[in-house]
C-alpha cells in the first residue's frame, strides 16, 4: 500500500513538470506576440518601444533560458509579474481564485446531492416516471449551453420576476467581511456577518444552480447507467436469493459497485468547475478566476497563463490522483497486495 | 391464467406501433432537427426574408412580430434571418473539429493498441498530458494566441479534441485484438495491416460512431462557448454564441439572446438522441436499459 | 427417505417471457416433486428450460418474464402466490440457491464475512456476533483453510473452487430445507468439481438438506442424484430414478444425450462414431405441434403428430414417449467391453530423453512437429513503479512429437498452459526458449514473411465460435479471402466454387455463404471455424477445445465430423481438450500437461489402462461416469488444494504440493520425463506407485 501510494505521487510529480514544459513550449511558440498586444498600435509602431517592452519582461531571452528562469521562479513560489496587472501573478490568482472555488465547490455538491439519488432511483424505477424526469433533467444538463442558461436565468428571475439579486458576488453596497480565506461565506461566518452571508448566499443561487446543471446532467447519467449495469450483476441476483430487503440490495450490494464510475466522473467534474466556470463568470460578473483567465489569453499574458496552466494541471492531476485513491478504498480489487 | 390472459399479458407489452414509437420516436425527432438544421444552412438565403448582416438602426430591438418573426437585435438585424444563416458556421465547426479529430485519434489510439509496447505507452502518456488541460482553457489559449477567426478557434478545439477518441480507439481495439478471429486471422496468415484496417477497426466502428454522433452535438457547445467568449468568430458573422453574447446585457430583450440559444439547445439535443439511437440500435443489450 | 414426504411440488408450471418479438414459453408446463432429504437432478440442454425451472421455483424470473400459471407448492405452501415478505423469508431461509459462476455470483467490493453475516442477519436467526462466529465454522467446513482469515478477504482473493466453497457455506448457513445449485461445478476444473460434489454430498448427508442439482452433465448428476427429471424443450420428457434411468433410458431424447458422449469406462477400439441425433432443438417462441422432439428423434412413429404426456411406465418411472408408452424399446448401445487388457510391460530403455528417442524412432513415421524444451513466459505488468517485474510461467520446458496422420490429445486443467502450447505451435506466440521445428523447418522465431508458406499446412481450430468468427464477415468473405491471400484461386468464379465445397464439406448448404455469423448456432459456426482452417487445404491442425463451448448432441456431432475429415484429408490433429472422455475417445496419443510441463506420454488405451503418473489416476478418476451404479462403486483418488499459481511455482516437481504420495525426494528435484514402457513415458519418481 505505502509503495503504491509513493509510486502514484511520483508519477503525478513527473506529470505536473511535464505539463509545464508543454505550457512553455505552446506558451513560446505560438505566434502571438505580447508586445503588440499590450503596446498598443501606436507604440506597437515604434521599434524602440517594443524592444524596450521585450527587454523589460525578458521577451529577448532564448526560450531554454528564459524555462529555466521559470523553473527556478517556481521553486520559489514565484510565478513572476503579469504584463497585464504589473502585480506579481501569485497576488492575482489569490485575489481571484477563492470566488471560483466557492461558486464551484457548492455546484459540484448541488450536484452530487441530487444527481446520485435521482440517478439511483431513475435505475431502480427504470421506465417510471422519475427516470423520464431523470433523463429530461440530464439531456437539459448536458445539451444546454451554460453561457445561455445563465443568461435565461438572470432574464427570468432577476430581469422579469425580480427574486433573485442581480450579478456580482454580493451587493455593491454591502460591507464585506474581513478577508482572511479570500471564500466570503467562510469569512462572513467567522466575522458573524450574517447579513453579508445572506446577501451573498442569494447571490450564489443563481450562478451555482447554473454551473451545477451540466455536472448534475452527467452525473444523474453515470449513475443509472452504473446502477442499471450493477443492478443486472449475478451478485445482486444472489443477494436476492439470499432473502435480503430491496433497499438493502439496492444501497448495500449494488450501489458500492456502481461508485466507481461515479467516482471518476464526479472527480473529472470537479476539476472541470474549478477551470470551466469561464462562462458563468462572465454573464453573472463574478470575480473569479476564468474571467481573469479569459483576460489573461486575450491580452497574451505570458507569466499569467503560465500561472494558471500550471495550477489547473497540478488541481487535474491532484484529483486524478484522490480518484485513483479513493479506488483503492471503493474497490479492493484495485490494489493488490 | 387462462389462455386468454396469456395473450392479454402479450397484448399490454404495448401494441407494435407504440413499440415502434417507444424505439425509435426520439432518434427520428433528433433526426428530423438535424435535417431542420442542414437544410437551414443550405437554404438560409431562401428560407430568411432579410440578410442577416442588413442593419436597420430605426427598427432596433422590435420584439416578435410578424415581419420580424423572432424580433431584430440593437442594430436592427433580423434575429430569424442570423439564426438560420448562424446554422452554417456552427455545423462546419462541429464536423470539421470532431470528423478530423476523430479520424486521427482513432488511427493513433488503433495502431498504439495494435502494436502495443512503447509505442502505445508514449501515446497514452501523450493523451494524460492534453487530457489534463481543461479544453476550454487550452482552447482559449491558443485561440488568443493564433489571433480570433474560425480556423484558428477550430484549430485550437483540434488540440484538445482528438485525445478521446484515441483512447476510445485504443481501448475498442484492445477488446478486438484478444478474440479469436484475429487470431485465426494470424495463423491463416494475413498481414498486420490487413487485420487492423479490415478486420479490427471495423469491428471497433459501431461505438466510435456513436460517441462520434453524441460528440457533435458537443464540439457545436464548445465552439458557441468561444464564440460567446468572443474567440470564434469575427463580428458581424451570425454566429449563435455570438449572438448571445451581443443579446447577453438585454434582460428586457430577451428575444434577442434566447432564440439563438434555443437554436444550439435543439442542434445538440437532436444530435444526442440520434447517437442514443444509434447506440440501441448497435447493442440490443442496452436497448433494455 | 423413500416413504418421505414431498417438500417441494410443481405443478403445471409456465415461466413464459413477453418479448418484444413475440411470447417466448421457455417453461411449459413442468411438473416435479422433491422429497425431504432427496437428491434430485434435472438435466437438459441449454434452451430446455431447466434453469428457467429453478429460478421459477425461487421467483427470481427477470423482466420480461413471468410464471404464468402453474402451483409451486413448498411445504404446502404456494410459492406463486406469496407475498413480498414471506418470499423473502422463504428465499435464503427454507430454500437456497448456487449459482453457476462463482466468480460473478459474490459481491466483488464487500469481505466475504460480510456477505455471510448479512444472510444469517436478514433472517433473524442469528445476532451479528454469531452470525460472524458461524461463518468462520461454515468457511472450515466447507474446507477452505484458515478460515479466520479467509472471512476478512475480498472476493477476488479467492479462486473459483473457494468461492463456490464460501457460496456453499452462504447457501447452508441458515440450514435451508432445500438447496437449488445451478450448473454449480461447470466453470470448474475436473479435480476441483470433484471435490464439490463430494462436499455436496457430504452436506446433503449431514444437514438432511434436499437438493435440486441442475446440470447438462449427466455424469455430474450420476455421481450424486437418487432421482432424475430430463427436460427437453421447456417440458419434462422422463423421470425416474437415477440408476434405472441411466442404465435403461425410456424416452428417445435421454437415450441419444447418453449415447452422444463417449463414455470414460466404455470403449472400443477403433469405433470412433458417435450416435448422433440431427437438428438442433426447437425455437421456444414457436414448440412444434406434437411432440417436441419428433424432427429430431429416430424412432418417431405416426402416433408422435399428437402431443404425448408424462405418463408412469414402471414403478417411480415416467415418460414423454409414445413409442416407450406403448412397451417399445430404445435399443442399447455400447455396455460392451470395458477395460481392455494392459499391455504387458517391456522393459523401458532407460536413460534416453524423450527427445532424442522420439528423433530416433523411425517406426511411426514422418515427424511433423517437434517441439524440444519449449518455455514462453509472460512478464506481468508491474502493479508499481518500483516493484520488480514477476513471470508467469505458462509453458515451462515441453518436449512434444507429432507423426504424420496420428492424433495427439493434450489435457490438462486451466492454466496447465495447453493453450499456450497450442498458440506457440502456430508462432501466435514467440517462445522464450527452447525450439519448434515443422516439418523439418525451424520455425522458432521465424518472421511473419518465412512462416506465411508454412501457414497453408498448419492450421487451428479454436474454442469459441462466436469470438474465433469476425463478425462484419460474410460467410464467403471467412472462406474465400484465405484462398486469394495465398493465390490457391485465380479468380472470383473459382474461389466461390471451392468456397461452396468446403461448405459442402463441413455438412452446410451453399446459401450459408451470403450469410454472417450471427445467423448461425454454436454448431454451425464451429463448422464455418473448421471449413476456414480447411480452406488452405492444411496436412496438421491444433484444435484447441472445439467442442467445449457446445451441447452435447452438437458436441458429438462435430467429433464425427473431425474424426471424418481426418479419414478423408489425411489430417493430423493437436487436440487440445480438458475432457478426459473425448480426448481418449479422438486420439491415438495423449499428452498430461501440469502447471506447464508434461506429466505422462502414452498411448491413449495405455493412459487409461494403466496410468502412471498420480496426476493422470486422479484426473481420471475425478472425471464423472454417467452411470449411477458404476458412480456409486467407484474407488476415487481425491486430489486435496488448488493446483498453484503459475507465478510462483513450487520446487522440484511441480505436482508434489497435491500429490497423494509425494515424498521428500520430489521437493528437491524435478523427475524428467523417462520411457517406463515402450512408448509411455512418466515424470515422476514413483511411476504407477499409486
Amino acid at each position: 500500500m505505502l509503495r503504491y501510494l509513493i509510486s502514484r505521487v511520483a508519477t503525478a510529480f513527473a506529470m505536473v513538470l511535464l505539463a509545464t514544459l508543454v505550457i512553455f513550449l505552446i506558451a513560446n511558440t505560438v505566434p502571438g506576440d505580447p508586445a503588440l498586444a499590450q503596446l498598443g498600435d501606436l507604440a506597437a509602431s515604434n521599434p524602440e518601444f517594443v524592444k524596450a517592452f521585450r527587454a523589460k519582461w525578458g521577451l529577448d531571452l532564448p526560450i531554454w533560458h528564459r524555462y529555466l528562469i521559470f523553473l527556478e521562479g517556481l521553486a520559489h513560489g514565484d510565478f513572476g509579474i503579469s504584463i497585464a496587472s504589473q502585480r506579481p501573478v501569485l497576488d492575482d490568482i489569490r485575489d481571484f481564485a477563492p470566488a471560483t472555488i466557492e461558486l464551484a465547490t457548492i455546484s459540484f455538491i448541488l450536484s452530487i446531492l441530487i444527481g446520485i439519488p435521482l440517478g439511483i432511483l431513475a435505475a431502480v424505477r427504470r421506465d417510471s416516471w422519475i427516470d423520464h424526469v431523470a433523463r429530461f433533467v440530464s439531456l437539459i444538463g448536458v445539451s444546454a449551453p451554460t453561457f445561455w442558461l445563465a443568461f435565461i436565468m438572470l432574464a427570468l428571475f432577476y430581469g422579469m420576476m425580480e427574486i433573485a439579486p442581480g450579478p456580482g458576488r454580493v451587493d455593491p453596497i454591502a460591507f464585506l467581511p474581513p478577508r482572511v480565506t479570500g471564500l466570503l461565506l467562510i469569512d462572513c461566518v467567522l466575522a458573524k456577518d450574517w447579513e453579508t452571508l445572506n446577501d451573498a448566499l442569494a447571490h450564489l443561487v443563481l450562478p451555482a444552480t447554473v454551473l451545477a446543471a451540466a455536472t448534475l446532467g452527467l452525473i444523474t447519467r453515470t449513475t443509472r447507467a452504473a446502477m442499471l449495469e450493477s443492478l443486472s450483476q449475478d451478485y445482486v441476483r444472489v443477494a436476492r436469493a439470499k432473502g435480503l430487503v430491496e433497499p438493502h440490495i439496492v444501497l448495500g450490494h449494488a450501489l458500492p459497485n456502481a461508485l466507481i464510475p461515479v467516482v471518476t466522473l464526479g472527480g473529472l467534474a470537479y476539476a472541470n468547475l474549478l477551470t470551466g466556470a469561464v462562462m458563468t463568470e462572465t454573464v453573472f460578473s463574478w470575480p473569479g478566476l476564468g474571467r481573469y483567465t479569459f483576460r489573461s489569453a486575450v491580452s497574451v499574458d505570458f507569466p499569467a497563463i503560465m500561472a494558471i496552466t500550471f495550477i489547473v494541471a497540478a488541481v487535474y492531476i491532484a484529483i486524478n490522483f484522490l480518484v485513483d485513491l479513493s479506488y483503492a478504498v471503493l474497490d479492493p480489487r484495485a490494489v493488490k497486495r | 391464467m387462462s389462455a386468454a390472459a396469456i395473450e392479454t399479458a402479450a397484448a399490454e407489452q404495448a401494441s407494435p406501433r407504440r413499440r415502434w414509437l417507444r424505439r425509435y420516436g426520439l432518434p427520428l425527432a433528433g433526426g428530423c432537427v438535424i435535417l431542420f438544421w442542414f437544410a437551414a444552412a443550405l437554404l438560409a438565403p431562401v428560407m430568411s426574408s432579410y440578410n442577416p448582416d442588413f442593419v436597420d438602426v430605426a427598427n432596433r430591438l422590435q420584439p416578435p412580430t410578424a415581419r420580424h418573426l423572432l424580433g431584430t437585435d440593437a442594430l436592427g438585424r433580423d434575429v430569424l434571418s442570423r439564426v438560420l444563416y448562424g446554422s452554417r458556421i456552427s455545423l462546419i465547426a462541429g464536423f470539421s473539429v470532431v470528423l478530423v479529430g476523430a479520424v486521427f485519434g482513432t488511427v493513433l489510439g488503433g495502431i498504439a493498441a495494435y502494436a502495443r509496447g512503447r509505442a502505445e505507452e508514449l501515446l497514452m502518456r501523450l493523451t494524460d498530458l492534453v487530457l489534463c488541460f481543461p479544453p476550454i482553457i487550452l482552447a482559449m489559449a491558443i485561440a488568443a494566441a493564433l489571433g480570433i477567426g474560425t480556423t484558428n478557434t477550430i484549430i485550437a478545439m483540434l488540440v484538445v479534441w482528438w485525445p478521446k477518441y484515441a483512447r476510445l480507439a485504443r481501448s475498442l481495439v484492445l477488446v478486438q485484438r484478444s478474440q479469436e478471429y484475429v487470431e485465426a486471422a494470424h495463423v491463416l496468415g494475413f498481414g498486420h495491416a490487413h487485420i487492423l484496417f479490415r478486420q479490427v477497426i471495423p469491428n471497433a466502428i459501431g461505438p466510435l460512431i456513436v460517441m462520434v454522433t453524441l460528440d457533435l452535438g458537443n464540439a457545436i457547445l464548445v465552439f458557441a462557448g468561444l464564440s460567446f467568449l468572443g474567440l470564434g468568430v469575427v463580428p458581424p458573422t451570425p454566429e449563435w454564441g455570438a449572438m448571445v453574447a451581443e443579446g447577453r446585457e438585454l434582460v428586457q430583450q430577451w428575444w434577442v439572446a434566447t432564440f439563438p440559444g434555443l437554436a444550439i439547445l435543439s442542434v445538440v439535443m437532436g444530435f444526442n438522441f440520434v447517437g442514443d439511437g444509434i447506440r440501441d440500435w448497435l447493442d440490443p443489450h442496452a436497448r433494455r436499459r | 427417505m423413500t416413504d418421505a414426504q414431498p417438500i417441494l411440488e410443481v405443478e403445471d408450471l409456465r415461466t413464459y417471457f413477453f418479448s418484444d418479438s413475440g411470447v417466448v414459453r421457455a417453461v411449459d408446463g413442468v411438473s416435479f416433486h422433491v422429497n425431504a432429504g432427496e437428491t434430485l437432478g434435472i438435466v437438459g440442454e441449454s434452451g430446455s428450460g431447466k434453469s428457467i425451472t429453478a429460478k421459477s421455483v425461487i421467483r427470481l424470473i427477470d423482466e420480461p418474464g413471468r410464471i404464468v400459471s402453474g402451483r409451486i407448492a413448498f411445504r404446502g405452501r404456494n410459492v406463486v402466490t406469496m407475498d413480498a415478505a414471506r418470499l423473502r423469508k422463504f428465499r435464503g431461509g427454507e430454500v437456497a440457491m448456487v449459482f453457476q459462476d462463482p466468480m460473478t455470483s459474490l459481491n466483488p467490493v464487500l469481505r466475504i464475512a460480510r456477505q455471510l453475516v448479512e444472510t444469517m442477519v436478514a433472517h433473524g436467526r442469528f445476532t451479528k456476533k454469531a452470525a460472524l462466529r458461524r461463518a468462520v465454522d461454515l468457511l472450515g467446513r466447507m474446507g477452505i483453510n484458515a478460515p479466520k482469515r479467509a472471512v476478512d478477504s475480498y472476493p477476488h482473493e479467492f479462486s473459483g473452487g473457494m468461492r463456490q466453497r464460501v457460496m456453499l457455506a452462504m447457501g447452508f448457513s441458515n440450514e435451508p430445507t432445500l438447496l437449488i445449485a445451478d450448473e454449480p461445478t461447470t466453470a470448474l476444473d475436473v479435480t476441483i468439481q470433484a471435490q464439490i460434489l463430494d462436499l455436496l454430498r457430504e452436506l446433503n448427508a449431514d444437514f438432511g438438506t434436499a437438493i435440486i442439482l441442475i446440470s447438462h452433465d449427466l455424469g455430474v448428476i450420476a455421481n450424486i442424484c437418487s432421482r432424475i427429471v430430463v427436460m427437453y424443450a421447456g417440458e419434462v420428457v422422463e423421470e425416474g430414478p437415477a440408476e434405472s434411468l441411466l442404465a435403461d433410458p425410456r424416452h428417445p431424447y435421454t437415450w441419444a444425450l447418453l449415447n452422444a458422449v463417449p463414455r470414460l469406462d466404455r470403449h472400443t477400439p477403433g469405433e470412433k462414431k458417435l450416435i448422433t441425433i440431427e437438428g438442433t432443438p426447437p425455437d421456444p417462441a414457436d414448440w412444434p405441434a406434437g411432440c417436441r422432439f419428433r424432427a429430431r428423434c429416430p424412432f418417431a412413429i405416426e402416433a408422435c403428430a399428437e402431443h404425448p404426456a408424462l405418463t408412469a411406465i414402471a414403478p417411480g418411472r415416467a415418460a414423454r414417449c409414445w413409442v416407450t408408452q406403448r412397451g417399445g424399446a430404445l435399443p442399447k448401445v455400447g455396455g460392451g467391453a470395458t477395460a481392455a487388457p494392459a499391455q504387458p510391460a517391456a522393459a523401458a530403455r532407460a536413460g534416453v530423453s524423450y527427445a532424442a528417442a522420439t528423433a530416433a524412432s523411425a517406426t511411426r513415421g514422418e515427424v511433423l512437429l517437434d517441439v524440444r524444451d519449449v518455455k514462453k513466459h509472460f512478464p506481468l505488468p508491474k502493479t508499481t513503479f518500483f516493484g520488480e517485474r514477476r513471470v508467469l510461467h505458462a509453458v515451462d520446458g515441453v518436449d512434444l512429437a507429432v507423426f504424420k496422420g496420428e492424433t495427439v490429445g493434450l489435457v490438462g486443467e486451466s492454466g496447465c498452459g495447453k493453450s499456450t502450447l497450442g498458440r506457440l505451435i502456430v508462432r501466435l506466440h514467440e517462445p522464450t526458449a527452447g525450439q519448434i521445428a515443422y516439418g523439418g523447418v525451424d520455425i522458432t522465431h521465424a518472421d511473419p514473411a518465412t512462416i506465411r508458406p508454412l501457414r497453408r499446412r498448419l492450421q487451428m481450430i479454436f474454442q469459441d465460435p462466436y469470438a474465433s468468427l469476425n463478425p462484419r464477415m460474410t460467410v464467403d468473405e471467412i472462406l474465400g479471402w484465405p484462398l486469394k491471400l495465398h493465390g490457391m484461386t485465380q479468380d472470383g468464379a473459382e474461389t466461390s466454387a471451392r468456397v461452396r465445397e468446403l461448405l459442402d464439406v463441413v455438412g452446410l448448404s451453399a446459401q450459408a455463404a451470403g450469410r454472417f455469423p450471427h445467423e448461425f448456432s454454436g454448431g454451425q459456426r464451429q463448422r464455418i471455424s473448421i471449413a476456414r482452417a480447411l480452406a488452405v487445404s492444411p496436412e496438421f491442425i491444433v484444435a484447441d477445445e472445439p467442442i467445449s463451448a457446445l451441447d452435447v448432441n452438437i458436441q458429438a456431432q462435430i467429433i464425427n465430423l473431425l474424426i471424418d475429415l481426418q479419414r478423408r484429408f489425411a489430417l493430423t490433429y493437436l487436440f487440445i481438450a480438458h475432457d478426459l472422455a473425448v480426448v481418449r475417445h479422438v486420439s491415438d496419443r495423449i499428452v498430461v500437461l501440469y502447471l506447464g510441463k508434461v506429466m505422462e506420454v502414452a498411448p491413449a488405451a495405455a493412459l487409461f489402462d494403466m496410468p502412471l503418473h498420480p496426476y493422470t489416476k486422479s484426473l481420471i478418476s475425478a472425471a464423472p461416469i454417467p452411470d449411477a451404479a458404476i458412480e456409486r462403486r467407484r474407488e476415487r483418488v481425491r486430489l486435496t488444494g488448488e493446483p498453484p499459481s503459475a507465478i510462483d511455482v513450487p520446487s522440484g516437481c511441480r505436482f508434489r504440493t497435491r500429490c497423494p504420495i509425494a515424498a521428500e525426494r520430489c521437493a528437491a528435484e524435478m523427475p524428467p520425463l523417462a520411457e517406463n514402457r515402450p512408448g509411455h513415458w512418466v515424470a515422476c519418481h514413483f511411476p504407477g506407485k499409486l
